[in-house]
């Protein structure tokens, strides 16, 4: 039987799920457990979400009851928090595109699944791409793109991650509003995502 | 000479007949040849004919979709088609000329950069402000309208534009923070005390700005509005007559944002409701506005966050669906031709399409399965659609020929049927939008039995 936070975090009762940690913390329930029972209602709702129950709404709501049980608690964590990551993930919206709500989500979805996820932000020109994957040594690269800009912005950025000498190295997904298995092809990604699930799934095969 | 009903008694069908008369026989018109009126009042029929669901066209009409594509193809910056309106023009005659669409997308979405720069426009950035001159203006989300102003917009929409939301969208706007409602302007011995604020500084800055902004505004439409007679006398139609939308989307796109207009959903689910259905008689509005300008009663209303993945079927059907229907019909009252443009996929959608009135509209499809939409809405609502981006981008002309033949088959069987790409396009192939034309042009011919 999964943890009633879990449950109410998965359901999306906001004020319910608010009260309880409150409730838990009061009463000198470990942070870390709740952090933990709140992560797995994220995971519910990310399974919710791959399966056609819930939707983008559901899936942005959840992050913010995520965001606000992690305020009430992080004051009372001793030290570090932070869960165990399974792999680093480069992300960010290619260069001329500034559109940030799809990036946001997905760059959610993967942190949410343990991803250490180094998000760039928008407008991003592939030589930060280049320069963030030699620091963090991430095997993984997401290149987001609302634009049919980003067509050439994405395969700009994957030749220059090429002419770095890292192509090799990384795995690169892309996605975004009008990206298909066309432009993967032009682009020469190894893969696109049609949402954040998708995302999530692609990394977890590239760490394979 | 017969009498003219007065419009207030006009039934929503004669007030149709009314605007499509005036729509093939355009007042003031001055065709440069018997041909070119000829070739105009063809395109007409053939997009009102594929509309109407009555009878099929003599061939499939194209409709390319594009924002900033001709001044790609002109080889021009996106910069420049937003700040030299000479070449703005020039770029789209080229296109309209030398492709020969049925309908044309035209120069009004290239937006003047000018006109932004004097009022200060912070919602967008545009080629060269905050954005690449080789790249489209982009929206930057934001709440622009707080939770806590939800009553402000219901109670009085035009007061909360104007003294709380242009202002803060609108460097222009700013003085504006200081006036008071112009509703309490009610008697005569309270008039100094009321319009005293149109003394203060910051409000005189902004009138004269918006002088300024009003003549930039006046230039820009005098050189759209000679664009669109000289092509429409040799024989060209607009695609759209006047722009309107989905309630919903103007709370989620420019006013709460999309990221706040989804948590209300939850926390004051009673607020949109109120709201959007305020905005419908403006919507309604909008839309009307524009045909009655142009004279043309084709009415696009780009719709965003309804897409298939944007929301469960539940919250459209709360949210989304009631009011755009009832604006989409407000529009039908009116004589118009909604032309919802229903960007990402409309799959679980297509029931509620065919709610809607047979024959009275037609949606432009992005990603939407066609063949399956046909099949259930296929006897309601013109389809518009949909060669993927991908394919008039990176892909060979060929390909884009073999998706136009399985549309020519599958969709445009019977009539009903607008050849389109998928989403408006600022970039192409030029041999690839040649391909969509031409192709359709040749292979979508109807036999008239």
């Amino acid at each position: 039987m999964a943890d009633e936070l879990t449950n109410l975090i998965a359901d999306l009762k906001e004020t319910e799920a608010l009260e309880l940690v409150e409730k838990r913390l009061s009463a000198g329930g470990n942070p870390l457990d709740i952090l933990a029972a709140a992560r797995g209602g994220l995971e519910i709702v990310g399974k919710r979400f791959a399966a056609n129950e819930y939707f983008i709404p559901d899936l942005v709501y959840s992050g913010e009851i995520l965001r606000q049980v992690v305020k009430i608690v992080e004051p009372k964590l001793k030290g570090g928090h932070e869960m165990k990551r399974i792999g680093k993930v480069v992300f960010g919206t290619v260069a001329g595109d500034i559109h940030d709500i799809g990036k946001d989500i997905v760059v959610f979805m993967l942190d949410i699944n343990g991803f250490e996820v180094h998000d760039l932000g928008i407008d991003i020109p592939a030589q930060a791409f280049v320069d963030k994957i030699k620091e963090t040594g991430a095997p993984i690269v997401g290149l987001s793109g609302f634009l049919t800009l980003a067509f050439d912005a994405m395969k700009e950025t994957i030749k220059a991650i090429e002419a770095a000498g890292l192509r090799d190295k990384v795995k690169i997904m892309i996605g975004g509003g009008q990206i298909d298995e066309e432009i993967r092809k032009y682009t020469g990604a190894d893969a696109f995502g049609k949402d954040a699930i998708e995302a999530v799934k692609l990394a977890k095969q590239f760490l394979r | 000479m017969s009498e003219q009903k007065p419009w207030q008694k006009m039934t929503a069908e004669e007030r149709l007949e009314s605007r499509l008369r005036n729509f093939l026989n355009p007042k003031n018109a001055n065709f440069e040849s018997p041909e070119a009126q000829a070739n105009y009042q063809g395109r007409v029929n053939r997009l009102i004919d594929a509309i109407q669901l009555k009878k099929k066209p003599d061939r499939i009409p194209v409709y390319p979709l594009l924002t900033f594509l001709p001044a790609h193809l002109a080889g021009i910056t996106y910069k420049d088609a937003m700040y030299d309106y000479g070449k703005t023009m020039e770029a789209w005659r080229k296109y309209v000329y030398e492709y020969e669409p049925d309908a044309y997308a035209g120069p009004f979405l290239a937006i003047s950069g000018k006109l932004l720069d004097i009022i200060q426009y912070k919602m967008y950035r545009w080629p060269g402000r905050g954005v690449s001159e080789r790249a489209p203006y982009q929206c930057v989300e934001g709440e622009y309208m707080k939770a806590e102003e939800y009553d402000d917009l219901i109670n009085d929409p035009s007061d909360f534009f104007l003294r709380i939301y242009l202002p803060r969208i609108i460097g222009g706007f700013a003085g504006f923070q200081k006036l008071r409602p112009f509703s309490e302007i009610i008697e005569i011995t309270s008039l100094a005390q009321n319009l005293i604020y149109l003394g203060m500084p910051e409000v005189q800055e902004t009138l004269e700005t918006l002088i300024v902004a009003g003549k930039e505004a006046m230039a820009w439409l005098m050189e759209l509005l000679s664009f669109e007679v000289e092509v429409r006398n040799r024989g060209f139609v607009s695609g759209a007559g006047g722009m309107s939308g989905a309630p919903f989307d103007v709370l989620g796109d420019t006013l709460r944002g999309t990221q706040a207009v989804m948590m209300d959903m939850y926390r004051r689910p009673e607020k949109i409701l109120q709201a959007v259905e305020r905005l419908v008689p403006i919507m309604i509005r909008r839309g009307v506005k524009g045909a009655n300008a142009t004279g043309n009663p084709m009415i696009t209303l780009p719709l965003h966050k309804g897409a298939d993945n944007f929301m469960s079927d539940a919250q459209f059907q709360k949210f989304y669906w009631p009011t755009l229907k009832k604006v989409i019909l407000g529009l039908i009252e009116e004589g118009c031709i909604p032309m919802p443009f229903a960007e990402g996929s409309y799959n679980r959608r297509l029931q509620y399409l065919a709610e809607l009135p047979a024959g009275k509209t037609a949606w432009f499809f992005d990603q939407t399965d066609m063949v399956k939409a046909k099949e259930v809405i296929g006897d309601r609502v013109c389809m518009i659609g949909n060669v993927p981006s991908s394919l008039m981008i990176s892909a060979e002309p060929r390909k884009v020929e073999e998706y136009c033949q399985v549309l020519i088959d599958k969709v445009g069987k019977g009539g009903g049927f607008i050849m389109a790409n998928g989403t408006a396009l600022d970039e192409a192939k030029p041999e690839n939008l040649r391909a969509m034309i031409e192709y359709t042009k040749k292979n979508g011919k109807y036999s008239q039995k």
